[in-house]
């Protein structure tokens, strides 16, 4: 049973057209990512998902039950809106203070309950905003470029997090990247989108497709295997090393 | 007790100020300052029209409040950026208003005790209305106040977790039309505005949840109510007025000792 299903999915801003005919799902446990240029209707999508936005034909169904957690983009807070972190994660309430300790340890930032959001750094805010999405023991979790603002190490270690938490709590990823190198190589499956879906697959199928280097180059795949040594080397995967030399 | 003309005009001011404060808090952190000063201003129309057709001043306020609000509600985004929208729509209603009364002969109209409140006139009836009203406004906030809190933080974040920040919209907008209408005999249309912001504003350096905010919100008003009516009795000054300096005071005061502590 697909936690998400999308089905020939279109939406308009007035005359423009963000996404056509878009159709995808989301199986239990596995870590999906979309990536594509500016303005290829990555967000949108996300946001139809979450029912932010009417479809203006197709449609998304979740499954029976199904729960969402979502990390938004960017999230600004006002600064006359005084906001514990731990009032956050209690939004919109309900929630016991043990499963507070509980997300934010999980989202690798167990000390930062009693903080002023407006203190937080970015690494700490993005992760305060994983945590509130983990609070509710989401079967998907749904990422729109957490990582923006972070360094590289930064969005590399936001990134690890997020596999162990799929590995600790088995819910399903689907996330927005634009850090195709890092990203990649923590993926099940890719979707390549630009309107409509140019191509899918593991990593390295959509990495050697023509129409993801018609978007991004073939630059990225000596990233991707610069990267992948290293993950390899940490990880000690299984999978076979068929990747080419860093080019650049 | 209620016989005392001071005692119920304390009573209606800490009324309004009641049901200012977790809606004024909102007004603060949805930056909705100038939008909350267009529905009052609106509310002196919907005063004309009542005292035109012999219906009740408060539910006249509060229907041109409301569709006041519902109308800039469902013109933002249209092409003129909100201020320029609030500030035609503002300025407008408060024109017609004025224009409107003075159509009404017959009935020679005091424009001034709508215009700044005349809250030491408040009647018995009055104090039941404001009360009901704040009661109200104090419930409905209350009750979705979760929901509000969610929405004015991320609209995402709010669709993600089920909520409907459109709906949330509209609950802040009833309420604020409420809190206008109940307001007018205390504060005066062009004054309500204040009463939601001061009071949230400067509730901001003492508090570090949402909720003690309203919470600190609303005893500053409350304050400046009992102290703005007193200074008014013994300085002979327009009660109204009064209130809204009061505030204005404990604001400024607040201000400084806030930035005072945070630099040291």
């Amino acid at each position: 049973m697909s936690l998400v299903c999308v089905d020939d999915l279109s939406v308009s801003y007035g005359a423009k057209t963000a996404l056509s005919h878009v159709s995808l799902t989301v199986e239990p446990g596995e870590i999906v990512t979309i990536v594509g240029p500016n303005g290829s209707g990555k967000t949108s999508l996300l946001r139809a998902i979450i029912g932010a936005i009417k479809p203006a034909r197709g449609r998304v169904s979740r499954g029976p039950d199904v729960r969402l957690g979502y990390v938004p983009q960017r999230l600004h807070i006002d600064p006359t809106l005084p906001m514990t972190v731990s009032r956050f994660l209690r939004l919109p309430g309900g929630i016991a203070p043990a499963s507070i300790a509980g997300a934010l340890a999980q989202a690798g930032v167990p000390d930062l309950s009693g903080a002023q959001m407006s203190r937080l750094s970015g690494g700490q805010f993005q992760r305060v905003l994983l945590a509130r999405a983990l609070i509710g023991k989401p079967h998907l979790l749904l990422l729109d470029e957490a990582t923006q603002g972070l360094d590289q190490p930064g969005s590399a270690a936001f990134y690890r997090q997020i596999e162990t938490v799929r590995r600790d709590t088995g819910c399903a990823v689907l996330m927005i990247s634009h850090e195709l190198h890092v990203v990649m190589s923590a993926s099940d499956r890719v979707i390549c989108l630009n309107g409509h879906v140019c191509c899918e697959g593991t990593p390295e199928v959509v990495a050697s497709a023509p129409e993801y280097r018609a978007l991004f180059g073939s630059g990225t795949m000596g990233a991707l295997a610069l990267y992948r040594h290293d993950h390899d080397r940490a990880h000690d995967h299984d999978h076979h090393h068929d990747h080419t030399e860093v080019a650049e | 007790m209620l016989d005392d003309f001071m005692m119920r005009a304390t009573l209606a001011g800490v009324g309004v100020a009641l049901a200012a404060a977790p809606l004024g808090c909102f007004v603060v952190w949805r930056r909705m300052a100038y939008f909350g000063d267009a529905t009052a201003h609106a509310a002196i129309l919907g005063v004309a029209l009542s005292l035109a057709l012999s219906i009740s001043v408060f539910a006249g306020a509060m229907v041109i409040a409301l569709l006041m609000a519902l109308t800039v509600n469902l013109l933002t985004g249209r092409g003129y950026a909100m201020d320029t929208l609030l500030g035609v729509l503002a300025h407008s209603a408060l024109a017609f208003g004025l224009v409107a009364v003075s159509f009404l002969s017959g009935i020679r109209i005091d424009l001034m005790a709508y215009l700044f409140g005349d809250i030491l006139a408040v009647s018995r009836m009055d104090l039941a209305v404001i009360w009901g009203g704040a009661a109200l406004v104090v419930a409905l906030i209350g009750w979705r106040w979760s929901a509000l809190l969610t929405a004015t933080l991320n609209e995402d974040l709010a669709y993600a977790s089920g909520i409907d920040p459109k709906r949330e919209q509209l609950v802040l907008t009833l309420a604020l039309a409420i809190t206008v209408a109940v307001a007018i005999k205390v504060v005066g249309v062009l004054l309500i505005a204040a009463m939601l912001i001061i009071p949230a504003a400067a509730a901001r350096p003492l508090s570090r949840t949402p909720e003690s905010m309203a919470l600190v919100a609303a005893g500053i008003g409350s304050l400046s109510a009992l102290v703005g009516l007193r200074a008014a009795y013994i300085f002979d000054t327009p009660a109204g007025p009064s209130i809204v300096c009061v505030a204005a005071v404990i604001f400024a005061a607040l201000s400084i000792l806030g930035s005072i502590r945070s630099s040291s």
